[in-house]
């Protein structure tokens, strides 16, 4: 069949079951915005392009399924550049779409005219540029491919506007041919006996996890493994949603502001099975003083993170659901029954939660970390949460009792300010049944606080729980403790009214001030059926605890104001 | 130590680039790149010469690897190799000079390519060290230009790179 220009885009997406996308138009895009104008598919217009690439990424980070993302030439284009990055250091996959000026310009600094592959090749998986229409199905089907299979990620494609009008004899390929891109699925058999050795040889195992288990979704296998052999487990913040946290067996995150019993298990452990992570130094610390007495077993789907950061001596590269079966299946065999005694070992466990666990100073003022705690007992753990970056994020990784895969969105390997309200309508639409909280600072929230325009729009009922410290917290943070208290440029002079913000797009408001009324507002907030904007007036003077000064072994640790360890 | 790698890429615009900013982007020292077509116009082959120690050089091949373009990465740096680089040298040669600087360059089974007034241009081709050492002895002559094509090298004997690839794909299909 014959279709014209922009059609075959259109029909290229509903071949790969699009239902989604996230965009703004402009000229270079203004023929496949024609063409969207009666085509079946939902196209979410958000307020900035960065907005619509972090709502693709947590759209697909909820759902598993590659985000989508249109944008035009030039400026719309390089709008996604921060959303490209941030997906990419988390292994998200996204398919993004930039217009770009006619063949017959290109190189001649035309109009709203950027190099898009040239400037993404860092910050993307693989991208494209497709001179001729009859190139677009074979690169878009490489594309999904591309992004979503293997360590997914984002995979851009640049389309020249002349070839909108250009028509082809459609039809969609049923395979792709990438002889150079073939990622390892299948765990080496011999690795795996030589992991389910180890792990029954261990005294003192730890489990740590990362966002590759639920990239690979591998959770269940992940918890049969925790549960049978009864090893504790520790993620790293993308891991967080990866397994439960108020599971017997939870450590809570490890790292610079991971837990204190995270952080000394690890480093007493004889044995750490890493699974889907990539020991970023926010998790190590200084690498040598790492996890020094163990031996380390790292399963994971891109060969190059083996051995990148830290020496491994047990490397599995493959898929981590397979590895974590054939895992399982080993450790169920006979000759494997003979369990060391781990009980001393989960013995000490308990003994360092007991004695450092992780707490506040509830007295006083309202704390940013009741105002979490709330939010997790009241949802039970059941909701999504997205966070923006910075203090506000770290202690919604510490207290948010997470219970379910996909469930804690938040970026990590970038940072990315202004991240976690867009994403958090991405993550409403593909998760509409759910309720979505987007746990702010009111700093990350002023990067696109634009955004609000777009879930009024769409009706989308996510609860915003800004905790406004009136501040940078965590740059203000490490002001106060590494740099003299010379708080430069860090606390705001001015600020805007949120509620009236919030009051203008026609969204519910309610200031919270003390914290015997947290809970109330979190329940209110709940029960109403559109979005909520909560402004919690938090201590500025808060500051998040464990944390390991850059550069210090992952062991020692502030605890609080005073204490140290 | 110095490593040299043989790295077959599929033959699009942009691979070049892809490969040169990975060495950039993760601070890898490279020392010579030269690419072409091979024998399959759709597909490319590069020399790279690498500098680094057997962490860096792992990961130099583990990224290489992951270029979505990059279809065969191999370490030559322990095979019998055939490995050479084309040098083109100016020297400054008065008539009275020119006698003295061809028979360095036969020697070294240089040809003389140009021959100017007051100037005359060797070709020369072989391994580095080889190109040095006649570098070395052209230099008090006066040196005008100097340029390398970067080092090419295969390996000894019957294997061929992209047979291996072909081989790979067929086992990996049935």
């Amino acid at each position: 069949m014959k279709y014209r220009g922009a059609q075959v885009l259109i029909e290229c997406l509903q071949e790969e079951q699009v239902e989604t996308i996230f965009g703004y138009p402009g000229g270079a895009v203004i023929d496949i915005y024609d063409t969207l104008y009666d085509a079946d598919i939902q196209h979410i217009l958000t307020r900035h392009e960065q907005g619509a690439i972090h709502a693709a990424d947590g759209y697909a980070r909820a759902s598993g399924r590659p985000g989508v993302v249109l944008a035009t030439s030039g400026p719309g284009a390089t709008n996604l550049i921060t959303g490209l990055a941030t997906a990419y250091s988390d292994s998200v996959p996204l398919v993004v779409f930039t217009g770009q000026v006619p063949r017959a310009l290109l190189g001649r600094d035309a109009f709203q005219e950027a190099d898009m592959v040239g400037i993404t090749i860092p910050v993307t998986k693989h991208n494209y540029m497709v001179t001729e229409l009859k190139e677009l199905p074979s690169v878009i089907k490489e594309a999904f491919h591309i992004a979503s299979s293997g360590r997914p990620g984002p995979v851009l494609i640049d389309l020249p506007k002349n070839i909108w009008q250009e028509e082809i004899e459609f039809s969609y390929p049923k395979a792709v041919h990438l002889p150079g891109y073939k990622p390892t699925l299948m765990g080496h058999h011999k690795q795996i006996k030589l992991a389910a050795k180890a792990i029954i040889e261990a005294k003192q195992p730890v489990i740590f996890a990362g966002g590759g288990v639920t990239h690979g979704q591998g959770e269940e296998e992940l918890r049969g493994l925790a549960e049978k052999q009864q090893i504790p487990v520790c993620t790293s913040l993308m891991g967080v949603s990866a397994f439960p946290l108020r599971h017997p067996l939870a450590l809570g995150m490890l790292g610079m502001h991971g837990t204190s019993y995270a952080n000394t298990a690890v480093t007493e452990c004889d044995l750490l099975i890493t699974v889907g992570a990539r020991f970023s130094d926010r998790v190590t610390g200084k690498i040598e003083r790492f996890a020094p007495k163990a031996q380390i077993i790292h399963i994971d789907i891109d060969p190059a993170e083996i051995g990148k950061n830290i020496r491994v001596d047990i490397p599995i590269v493959g898929d981590v659901k397979n590895i974590l079966a054939m895992l399982l299946s080993e450790l169920d065999l006979p000759k494997y029954r003979l369990i060391t005694d781990k009980s001393p070992w989960q013995e000490k466990i308990t003994g360092w939660k007991k004695l450092f666990p992780l707490q506040y100073e509830k007295e006083g003022t309202l704390k940013p970390q009741h105002v979490i705690e709330e939010i997790s007992r009241i949802t039970g753990g059941e909701a999504i949460v997205t966070t923006e970056v910075g203090q506000h994020q770290m202690w919604a990784a510490q207290y948010y009792g997470c219970k379910h895969p996909r469930s804690f969105l938040t970026s990590g390997g970038l940072g990315t300010m202004g991240f976690g309200f867009p994403a958090a309508i991405g993550a409403q639409l593909a998760q509409p049944e759910r309720t979505v909280f987007c746990i702010a600072g009111d700093g990350s929230f002023q990067m696109n606080i634009q955004e609000l325009g777009t879930i009024m729009t769409y009706d989308l009922p996510i609860k915003i729980a800004l905790l406004n410290n009136n501040a940078l917290g965590m740059v203000r943070q490490w002001q106060e403790i590494i740099y003299q208290e010379r708080y430069s440029h860090t606390i705001w002079e001015k600020a805007p009214d949120f509620i009236k913000i919030a009051d203008a797009y026609h969204i519910k408001g309610i200031r919270v001030e003390e914290p015997g009324a947290v809970s109330g507002a979190i329940e209110e907030a709940i029960a109403h059926p559109g979005s909520v904007f909560m402004e919690f007036v938090v201590a500025q003077e808060e500051n998040v605890f464990p944390m390991v000064l850059p550069g210090k072994p992952i062991e020692e640790m502030l605890l609080s104001e005073v204490k140290t360890i | 130590m110095r490593h040299t790698l043989a790295v077959l890429v599929e033959n699009k615009p942009g691979v070049l680039a892809r490969i040169a900013g990975l060495f950039n982007r993760r601070h890898f020292n490279i020392q010579s790149l030269s690419v072409g077509e091979t024998e399959k116009p759709e597909i490319s082959r590069m020399t790279i010469v690498v500098e680094g120690d057997d962490a860096t050089i792992e990961q130099v091949k583990k990224q290489l690897n992951k270029l979505i373009n990059v279809l065969k990465v191999t370490d030559l740096t322990w095979e019998e190799t055939v490995e050479r680089e084309l040098v083109l040298i100016k020297v400054q040669a008065d008539p009275t000079q020119r006698a003295e600087i061809m028979q360095i360059a036969t020697t070294f089974r240089g040809n003389v390519v140009d021959v100017g007034q007051r100037s005359l241009t060797i070709e020369i081709t072989g391994d580095s060290g080889k190109t040095s050492a006649l570098e070395e002895l052209l230099r008090p002559f006066g040196i005008v230009e100097l340029m390398r094509t970067g080092q090419i090298t295969m390996a000894r004997g019957p294997k061929a790179l992209i047979k291996q690839i072909e081989q790979d794909e067929k086992a990996a299909s049935c």
